[in-house]
């Protein structure tokens, strides 16, 4: 079963959220940033390759072309490689645990799973940045030697920062998961 | 609650049978290690899976029964239902799959009778069941970080997927028997189609125990030989020796007979043995560049004229100091002499250069065969030859801070005096004082003659501890590059590149499509280590503490003249 809603993150960009539901206890929420703009892309390279030209043009040392081919070609790779996430995935088994993938343009995944033992709570969390509210959802680990207090918090979606009507659906279904399964 | 089965990928497609594995105690979950096929003796299972026990310390019992039917065998059913009986356990599973689909099916019976299924029901009341297929090789080699020792008694309770690793690690022996040998059982688990093994694997292994002995043996007699330099003073200055003995305390660990325990121990082994490896390739590499075209020789011919040239620049500095640098106006009867004074040393040097010169070029060939002992120990005896070198610049440097931090001292002492204070040696503080006259006097007139001597020392202290700045500078770099030789956990990395999941940080799921009315089936993989982490973890300790004063209490240092010595040592006894 999968849904898809117009959301929007904080920045105003349109965002996409895709819930499916794999059993009564495992859930899959994907949430995909806006894909890279070409027209960004070629601003960006014709104003490096032109402000190159126009160092060469007075220096007369082809080099400088040359070095600013690589470079564009560079940070455009390490761009995709690391910087540009295309979407990020949050997976919920009932008593197994949660599992948070982020995808990149170039198609390198990093994953973390935390197991249920560690896991506290799910819950959204508002953090104030000078004159805005964010709202996030963040997942509460316990500390193993003192199951009461919160060790450390890891926030979900960073790089998508969906707003609080998207960041609801999922604190809903997972809430339903958590309750099912413990 | 939701029961978590963790099958392995290898029995996907094995005949019907029993399924042995462990019950992880604490969580609802049950590993699966692998299939035994019929026909066999109820008795003669019992009893391997106690021999089993006994030897690999690990719960083993028969989980329940695994039916893939093919044709002609369809009274399966009924067959696996009364085995339950024969093995009697608090709940007995029971797998099934039948060819051409790719779901299982799974029912547990518990013990009392009651048969929970898995299908929807209405109330939202029964039991649930995940099955999670996993790589029998992969996970039985991996390990998970942060490491944690199976024996150590820990007061946090070991986390599910760190009990199923270590129950898989820990059940080697019982996949020992293949599908070639003539007992009783036939297995399927991931080595049932034939052990793998090498002859060339099987004799180094065979031959290491000998050669490890004879090598202790030789490193004995070179650790006691280190021991005995290590009595003179000198030998905790030159960084050759400090390095002889680190690799010395290194080699006892890499070639002990004694196998390596646990997975840290087996890693540092690796990696010092590794990087040991790759340091000698380095310096032979080096001694092959230097001695071809018998460049040392030359090397050793410009070593003579260099050493000249500094001490002429030396002089020249000392001239200028002795006139008005950069237009100050120094104390015309100090700069003499401590301007001649400092000369003469120089004098001396030079003449001592001068006597060594006929011999230098044999001594430097000798030398650097030393080479091939291993490029940290090429780099240790630059940075000795160095020092050795540069011996003066480290002779004005204390006879400066010292005159210099004579003067502060001086200075700050009579300054109280001035003021009618005084430092209090018993309790540590300045308390005021009366002086006589006289006293006074005679502290103004002395107070006067420092301060105004003050511009000349300082200056010297200040030109000598810039030029010992920069060979500390250049030995520092030299330090840097062998602690880094010495500390790279080459190994360790390149496991992480060739095995990736020997070095895991977690795992990761997938969700598998199924069919309707089967349980949620999950494919489960290694999350390798990302290579900081590997570096963080397995980098081998070095002898070298980085300086323990911050760039605060170095400055400080300087201004009050206060000898620096910017590389100590780690020692062994404490002072």
């Amino acid at each position: 079963m999968a849904e898809e809603e117009e959301f929007t993150d904080i920045n105003g960009n349109s965002i996409s959220l895709d819930c499916q539901t794999h059993s009564a206890f495992c859930r899959e929420f994907t949430v995909t940033s806006p894909k890279l703009s070409l027209r960004k892309v070629m601003v960006c390279t014709c104003f490096i390759w032109l402000f190159a030209y126009a160092v060469f043009f007075f220096t007369e040392n082809t080099t400088v072309l040359s070095s600013a081919i690589i470079l564009t070609l560079a940070g455009m790779m390490i761009h995709i490689h690391f910087v540009k996430v295309d979407h990020e995935t949050l997976l919920i088994i009932g008593s197994l645990g949660v599992q948070l993938s982020s995808s990149y343009a170039s198609g390198r995944e990093s994953t973390i799973f935390i197991e249920m033992s560690k896991l506290k709570d799910i819950v959204i969390n508002e953090a104030v940045y000078m004159h805005s509210i964010i709202y996030y959802l963040c997942i509460l680990i316990k500390d193993p030697a003192d199951p009461e207090t919160v060790a450390s918090v890891v926030p979900l979606f960073q790089s998508s920062k969906p707003r609080l009507n998207c960041l609801v659906h999922v604190y809903r279904s997972c809430q339903e998961i958590l309750a099912q399964t413990s | 609650m939701v029961l978590k089965l963790f099958f392995p990928q290898c029995c996907n497609t094995a005949d019907s049978g029993l399924l042995v594995g462990r019950w992880i105690p604490g969580h609802n979950s049950a590993v699966v290690l692998a299939v035994i096929h019929y026909p066999f003796i109820p008795g003669q299972v019992k009893k391997y899976l106690s021999e089993l026990q006994s030897q690999t310390q690990v719960d083993l019992t028969v989980l329940g029964s695994w039916s893939m039917p093919k044709e002609g065998q369809e009274g399966m059913d009924s067959f696996l239902k009364d085995l339950s009986t024969i093995f009697p356990q608090e709940c007995w599973l029971q797998l099934s799959r039948e060819i051409g689909k790719r779901g299982f099916t799974c029912q547990v019976v518990q013990n009392n009778g009651r048969l929970l299924q898995d299908r929807e029901q209405k109330n939202g009341e029964g039991d649930k069941i995940i099955l999670i297929h996993y790589d029998q090789r992969k996970v039985m080699l991996s390990q998970l970080h942060p490491v944690q020792d199976v024996g150590q008694k820990s007061d946090v309770e070991a986390s599910e997927l760190r009990l199923v690793f270590q129950t898989v690690a820990q059940s080697q022996p019982l996949f020992f028997l293949d599908k070639y040998d003539d007992g009783p059982l036939k297995l399927s688990h991931w080595q049932s189609e034939g052990r793998e093994a090498s002859i060339i694997a099987e004799l180094l292994k065979q031959a290491s125990v000998p050669v490890c002995i004879f090598l202790t043996w030789l490193l004995s007699l070179w650790y006691w030989f280190c021991m005995v330099l290590k009595m003179l003073f000198i030998s905790s200055k030159l960084s050759t020796c400090v390095q002889s003995v680190y690799r010395a305390v290194h080699f006892r660990t890499v070639f002990s007979p004694k196998k390596a325990g646990t997975h840290v121990e087996f890693m540092r082994k690796a990696n010092i043995f590794v990087s040991f490896l790759v340091d000698i390739a380095l310096g032979l590499l080096l001694i092959s560049w230097l001695y071809r075209e018998n460049r040392i020789s030359k090397l050793a011919d410009t070593l003579v004229p260099v050493a000249d040239r500094v001490a002429k620049e030396l002089q020249e500095l000392l001239e200028w100091l002795m006139g008005a640098p950069a237009g100050l106006k120094m104390n015309r009867a100090l700069d003499q002499v401590l301007g001649r004074f400092f000369l003469y040393h120089i004098h001396l040097w030079i003449s001592y250069i001068h006597l060594m010169s006929p011999f230098i070029e044999r001594i430097l060939w000798y030398v650097g065969l030393s080479a091939c002992l291993g490029l940290t120990f090429a780099l240790s005896v630059l940075s000795d030859i160095v020092a050795l070198l540069t011996f003066h610049i480290y002779c004005f440097y204390v006879y400066g801070a010292r005159l210099y931090c004579l003067t502060i001292y001086g200075l700050s002492s009579l300054w109280r005096l001035f003021r009618g204070k005084k430092w209090n040696v018993l309790r540590q503080r300045v308390d005021s004082c009366s002086y006589d006259l006289d006293q006074l006097f005679i502290g103004t007139l002395l107070f006067t003659i420092l301060l105004f001597l003050l511009p000349t020392t300082a200056l010297y202290y200040l030109v000598f501890t810039l030029l010992r700045l920069v060979v500390v500078l250049f030995q520092g770099v030299i330090h840097l590059s062998v602690d880094f030789i010495n500390s790279f956990p080459l190994f360790a990395i390149g496991l992480r590149i060739c095995r990736p999941y020997r070095l895991a940080e977690g795992v990761k799921f997938n969700v598998l499509c199924q069919e309707p009315g089967t349980p949620l089936h999950l494919m489960m993989e290694i999350n390798p280590l990302k290579c900081s982490s590997v570096l963080q973890c397995y980098r081998t300790p070095t002898y070298s503490c980085y300086p323990k004063d911050s760039w605060a209490a170095l400055c400080k240092k300087l201004f009050v003249g206060e000898l620096i010595y910017p590389w100590k040592q780690k020692t062994d006894k404490t002072d």
